[in-house]
C-alpha cells in the first residue's frame, strides 16, 4: 500500500530530525530574544520567522538593521547568505521535480539546511524510493522542526529578557553545523571540497556584503567536482 | 542596554521583512518549481553533489575564527569546541555525539577560563 509506506517515511524523517531540535530550538529562541531586544514587536518578529523561515539570513538582516545599513544592502546581504538554499533546491530537483506544482511550492518554502541535509542523504541511500515516498520524507523532516522553530521564536520574543551570556548560545549554530560535516565526508572529493571552502572563506572574509560565503562555497563545489573527475580518471573513485 | 527599546523605522523594517519573504521563496522555488522534472546537465549535478559540504564549512569558518560574541576576537573555548565537534562527528559519524562533545568542551573551557 503506497500511502502506508509514504506515511512511514514521513515518521522516519520526523524521528531522524530529532538532532535538529538542538538547532531549531535554541535558534528560534535566540531570534525571538534578539528581535525583541532590538525593538521589534511580537507581530514583526513572528511575521519575520514564519514568512522568511531562514535562520542565518534572519540573523544577518537583524544585525544589519541594527547597524542602520541601507535597505537594499540589508536585502542583498541577507539573501546572499540564503543563496545556498537555491543550490539545495537545485540539488533536490532530480528527486522531487516530478511532483505536482503545489507540492513543489510547499517543498520550496520548507527547503532549509535541516530538511535538505536529511533528505539528500536518504534519497542517495535509497534510490528506489517512489516520488510520494520522497515527498513524505521531505515534509517529515520539517514535521517537527518547523513548528518548533515557530514556537521557539514566539517564546523568545515573549521572554524578551536577555538570555544570560554565560549560556553562549551564539555558538549553537557553529557547533550544530560542524557536527553535520563529519558524516558528510564520504569520499576524498568531499574532503577536498570542504578544505577549499574553509581556506577560501578565510581569505575572502574581507569581501563585503557577505559575498565571501558565496565565493567560498562555489570554490569548494568546483574543487569537489574537479577532485571527483580526477579521482574517477585514476580509478580511485567510482 | 544601548540598543534596547530603539525601534527601527517601521517602513524600512516591513520592506526588509516582505522583501526577504519574497526573495527567500523565489530562491527556493527557482529550481524545484520552474525546472521541475526536466533533466539537468551532468556538470550541474556534479557540482551540486558538493553544495552542502562546501557551503556549510564556508558559513561556519568565520563564525568559529571571529565569533561575534567576543567582538570578533579569536577565542580559545570556541575554537576548541569547534575542533572537538568536528573530530567527534568525523569519528562517530553521529551528529548528536558531535554536538554533545562540542557543547561540553565549550562550557568546560568557558567555566575554567573565567
Amino acid at each position: 500500500m503506497p500511502s502506508a509506506t509514504s506515511k512511514s517515511y514521513f515518521w522516519k524523517a520526523v524521528r531522524e530530525s530529532f538532532p535538529f531540535i538542538f538547532v531549531a530550538g535554541p535558534f528560534g529562541l535566540l531570534f525571538g530574544v534578539l528581535g525583541a531586544e532590538a525593538g521589534l514587536n511580537l507581530v514583526e518578529v513572528m511575521t519575520f520567522s514564519v514568512t522568511v523561515f531562514a535562520g542565518a539570513a534572519q540573523f544577518t538582516a537583524l544585525q544589519l538593521l541594527r547597524e542602520e545599513a541601507p535597505t537594499l544592502i540589508i536585502l542583498a546581504s541577507a539573501l546572499a547568505v540564503n543563496l545556498r538554499v537555491a543550490m539545495y533546491s537545485a540539488s533536490l530537483t532530480p528527486y522531487l521535480g516530478g511532483a505536482p506544482l503545489w507540492q513543489r511550492a510547499f517543498a520550496a518554502y520548507f527547503t532549509v539546511d535541516q530538511s535538505y541535509s536529511l533528505s539528500i542523504v536518504q534519497f542517495e541511500k535509497e534510490p528506489e524510493m517512489t516520488l510520494p515516498q520522497r515527498m513524505a520524507y521531505f515534509f517529515g523532516s520539517n514535521g517537527l522542526i518547523a513548528p518548533l522553530w515557530y514556537v521557539a521564536t514566539l517564546v523568545g520574543a515573549l521572554v524578551g529578557a536577555r538570555i544570560p551570556e554565560a549560556w553562549a548560545l551564539d555558538f549553537a549554530l557553529p557547533i550544530a553545523f560542524l557536527a553535520m560535516i563529519g558524516p558528510m565526508l564520504r569520499t576524498p572529493a568531499h574532503v577536498v571540497a570542504m578544505l577549499v571552502a574553509i581556506v577560501t572563506a578565510i581569505l575572502a572574509v574581507g569581501v563585503p556584503y557577505n559575498l565571501g560565503l558565496l565565493v567560498a562555497g562555489i570554490a569548494g563545489m568546483m574543487a569537489g567536482a574537479q577532485a571527483e573527475l580526477w579521482l574517477t580518471r585514476r580509478g580511485l573513485m567510482t | 542596554m544601548t540598543v534596547h527599546g530603539t525601534p527601527f523605522d517601521p517602513v524600512t523594517l516591513w520592506i526588509v521583512i516582505i522583501g526577504m519573504a519574497v526573495g527567500s521563496f523565489a530562491l527556493r522555488f527557482v529550481f524545484i518549481g520552474l525546472v521541475g522534472s526536466r533533466a539537468m546537465p551532468q556538470w550541474v549535478l556534479l557540482h551540486l553533489r558538493y553544495t552542502a559540504v562546501a557551503m556549510i564549512p564556508a558559513l561556519v569558518t568565520p563564525l568559529v575564527i571571529w565569533p561575534s560574541a567576543t567582538g570578533g576576537e579569536p577565542d580559545l573555548p570556541r575554537m576548541s569546541a569547534a575542533a572537538v565537534t568536528l573530530v567527534v562527528g568525523l569519528w562517530t559519524k553521529n551528529v548528536l555525539a558531535g554536538i554533545a562533545a562540542g557543547a561540553a568542551t565549550l562550557y568546560l573551557l568557558l567555566w575554567l577560563l573565567v
